[in-house]
């Protein structure tokens, strides 16, 4: 049979063909399950994967890919800090959620005042809220040793009620008929995140996760914080040694991953989604985890990753609305993605011999 | 008035989902596997339990299915973990995210359906919910009194020692995932086919997260998983009167509860252990540590 030969380190070349081969992977079981449920298979992938860009309505789904790829980006990039570290931060959605009710406070409590510090001050609401909704289970790891895999995600629940509690109680529109759900800030022009450039999908959560990928990749790769990181992860032991106080690690990246994900709820809630409801939380924070494992961890593999992320939400849709394909099927991919890509993995850690 | 008798049996009936999940879990940590996937054999339980009741009318038969499904998707997990030496809490999480995702898609058709009676027990209480806290005693027994259950501790608290000494490491960490796969898979479905009678998409609503804070709290022993399983169960029927009663507090506050509540102990007990006034006991030794024979 076959024994596997620990390497000494990991080869660039199984480091990038991994993911594909994983993406690949998905598509084919992505397949064979749509003929089992008896779709035709071939047309179901491409209406996923190809459809949304090339496809005859690819003009109305093509800026829809920045729209979903911008939140994902903006939290992986930050999660991957931390998992570098081994620091679990599994609640993003949770940060989200409580960065989007942030920073709509802010805009709901000004409201109808127009001026140019509204916005600028609901980004640092929504980041202050996420940050310290992340830091609570930093705290709790720092201070008492609970697990932040377990806090973080009980946490995502607290703030899916939380959410629910402000769109039928504190936050819900005056002048909304008494339905759930809070003032759309899209109609109001000082809080709102239009698209910059019309048709592009381009608003200011996707410049600031253009700008989270470029600080992510100096502080891990030129920076001594990312150095920190990155020995923590490999040789806790070894970190001490080298002068890395762990417990401020894990502040730290629990802190600004949680930050980053209260600022991507924010310019969802300003934008998009346009208002705070019972289901504000869509899952973007759970499927950032995927982004950020599939990028690599690395702030380019994020940016693929999240923008093919982006593109299967999409092809979702239209595949639901085309071939009446499940809703789910977009979330049992991105589960099976996860699975091949950890599987997969063991090609870059290990040498496949043949058993002498 | 509240009656204690009728709070206390449905306090049993909270508690059974939590503790059959946080059982088979100490069962899978204690041979040093930790399986981050509970929600996600928790939901598919619930889902094929509750098919496999509605199909054929039997409640009995809805609890073997879910079993049986609990441990496939458990088998998933352990291939990736045991085999391809993967990273257990990100291969667990994907259980996680597959198992929501999966039910989300194949469980269309059971919404709006009804479950079929559950059947009765002694003492008004189903048998489940016997069955559960009988399991407490059977899990304690067999991990401390039995030779497998030696073998099984011997493996999670170091795995290299107990490979040295020729025992299936591998082996005996496949079968421990097992058990925790039909466990949770029997948790789920006590939830669709038991307590909500019927299916909804994610409707474990993190249950299987609890029951993992919940194996933490018990520092690893079956009577404290009984006893966590009951103070959630406590917690959340509470909150259920509570809201019965009128209270002025918002519903979604007091939904609330069971999460806070869960946050409180893990803290009270992590913080118990590490600043060491705690005689119970602590994480196996390998928790968590992929394993590979070099020899």
């Amino acid at each position: 049979m076959f024994r596997l030969e620990p390497r000494a380190s990991a080869p660039l070349a199984w480091q990038l063909a991994t993911p594909v081969l994983a993406v690949l992977a998905t598509m084919i079981t992505g397949g064979i399950l749509f003929a089992a449920l008896g779709f035709d298979p071939v047309a179901s992938i491409r209406t996923i994967f190809w459809d949304p860009l090339f496809g005859p309505a690819a003009s109305y789904s093509r800026p829809q890919l920045l729209v979903k790829a911008g939140p994902l980006i903006l939290i992986a990039s930050g999660l991957a800090l931390g998992f570098r570290a081994g620091i679990w931060n599994i609640g993003a959605e949770g940060q989200y959620i409580i960065g989007a009710i942030c920073g709509a406070a802010v805009a709901l409590a000004a409201y109808p005042t127009e001026a140019f510090w509204i916005f600028p001050a609901m980004i640092l609401a929504g980041a202050l809220g996420g940050c310290a909704w992340g830091m609570i289970p930093a705290m709790l790891r720092n201070w008492f040793g609970a697990s932040e895999i377990l806090v973080s995600l009980m946490l995502v629940y607290v703030a899916q009620k939380v959410a629910a509690w402000m769109a039928f109680g504190p936050m819900k529109n005056p002048e909304g008929f008494n339905f759930p759900g809070s003032r759309n800030l899209q109609q109001y022009p000082a809080a709102s995140n239009p698209e910059i450039i019309a048709n592009t999908g381009l608003h200011w959560g996707v410049i600031a996760a253009g700008i989270a990928l470029v600080v992510t990749w100096f502080v891990m790769s030129r920076h001594v914080l990312g150095f920190h990181i990155r020995t923590a992860g490999a040789a806790p032991r070894a970190a001490r040694f080298a002068g890395v106080r762990p417990q401020r690690l894990v502040a730290l990246c629990l802190g600004v991953s949680g930050a980053l994900a209260g600022v991507a709820g924010l310019f969802e809630v300003a934008g998009p989604a346009g208002q705070i409801t019972e289901s504000f939380g869509s899952g973007y924070g759970f499927t950032a985890i995927i982004v950020a494992f599939l990028g690599r961890l690395h702030p380019l593999g994020i940016l693929f990753a999240g923008l093919l992320m982006a593109l299967t939400y999409i092809g979702g849709e239209l595949a639901q609305m085309m071939l009446q394909l499940p809703a789910a099927t977009v979330q049992v991919f991105q589960g099976m993605l996860l699975f091949f890509l950890l599987g997969f993995d063991i090609l870059t850690r290990y040498r496949i011999r043949r058993r002498a | 008035m509240i009656d204690p008798i009728a709070v206390f049996i449905l306090l049993l009936g909270a508690a059974t989902p939590i503790l059959f999940a946080a059982l088979g879990e100490l069962v899978t940590e204690r041979a040093g596997v930790l399986n981050l996937g509970v929600e996600g054999m928790m939901i598919g339980g619930a889902l094929a339990g509750f098919a496999a009741a509605h199909a054929t009318g039997s409640p009995a038969l809805g609890f073997a299915a879910a079993a049986i499904a609990g441990v496939v998707l458990s088998m998933i997990f352990a291939a990736l973990t045991q085999f391809l030496l993967s990273n257990q809490v990100a291969t667990g999480l994907a259980l996680t995210l597959f198992g929501l995702g999966l039910t989300a898609m194949f469980g269309k058709p059971y919404e709006g359906v009804k479950a079929p009676t559950m059947m009765a027990g002694p003492l008004g209480l189903n048998p489940m919910i016997w069955l559960g806290l009988l399991m407490v005693p059977a899990v304690w027994w067999g991990l401390n009194r039995s030779r497998p259950g030696l073998i099984l501790r011997a493996v999670g608290e170091n795995h290299d020692a107990a490979h040295a000494l020729g025992y299936p490491v591998r082996a005996v960490r496949i079968a421990a995932i097992a058990f925790g796969g039909a466990m949770a898979g029997m948790g789920g479905a006590y939830i669709s086919i038991a307590t909500v009678l019927q299916w909804t998409e994610g409707m474990t609503a993190g249950a299987g997260w609890i029951a993992l804070a919940i194996v933490v709290f018990a520092q690893w022993n079956p009577w404290g998983v009984l006893a966590g399983a009951w103070l959630f169960g406590g917690v959340t029927v509470l909150q259920l009167r509570l809201q019965a009663a009128g209270v002025a507090v918002p519903v979604q506050l007091l939904t609330m509860a069971p999460y806070l509540a869960t946050i409180i102990v893990l803290v009270l007990i992590s913080a118990r252990q590490k600043y060491g006034r705690s005689g119970g006991g602590s994480a196996p030794g390998s928790l968590g540590k992929p394993f590979h024979a070099l020899r």
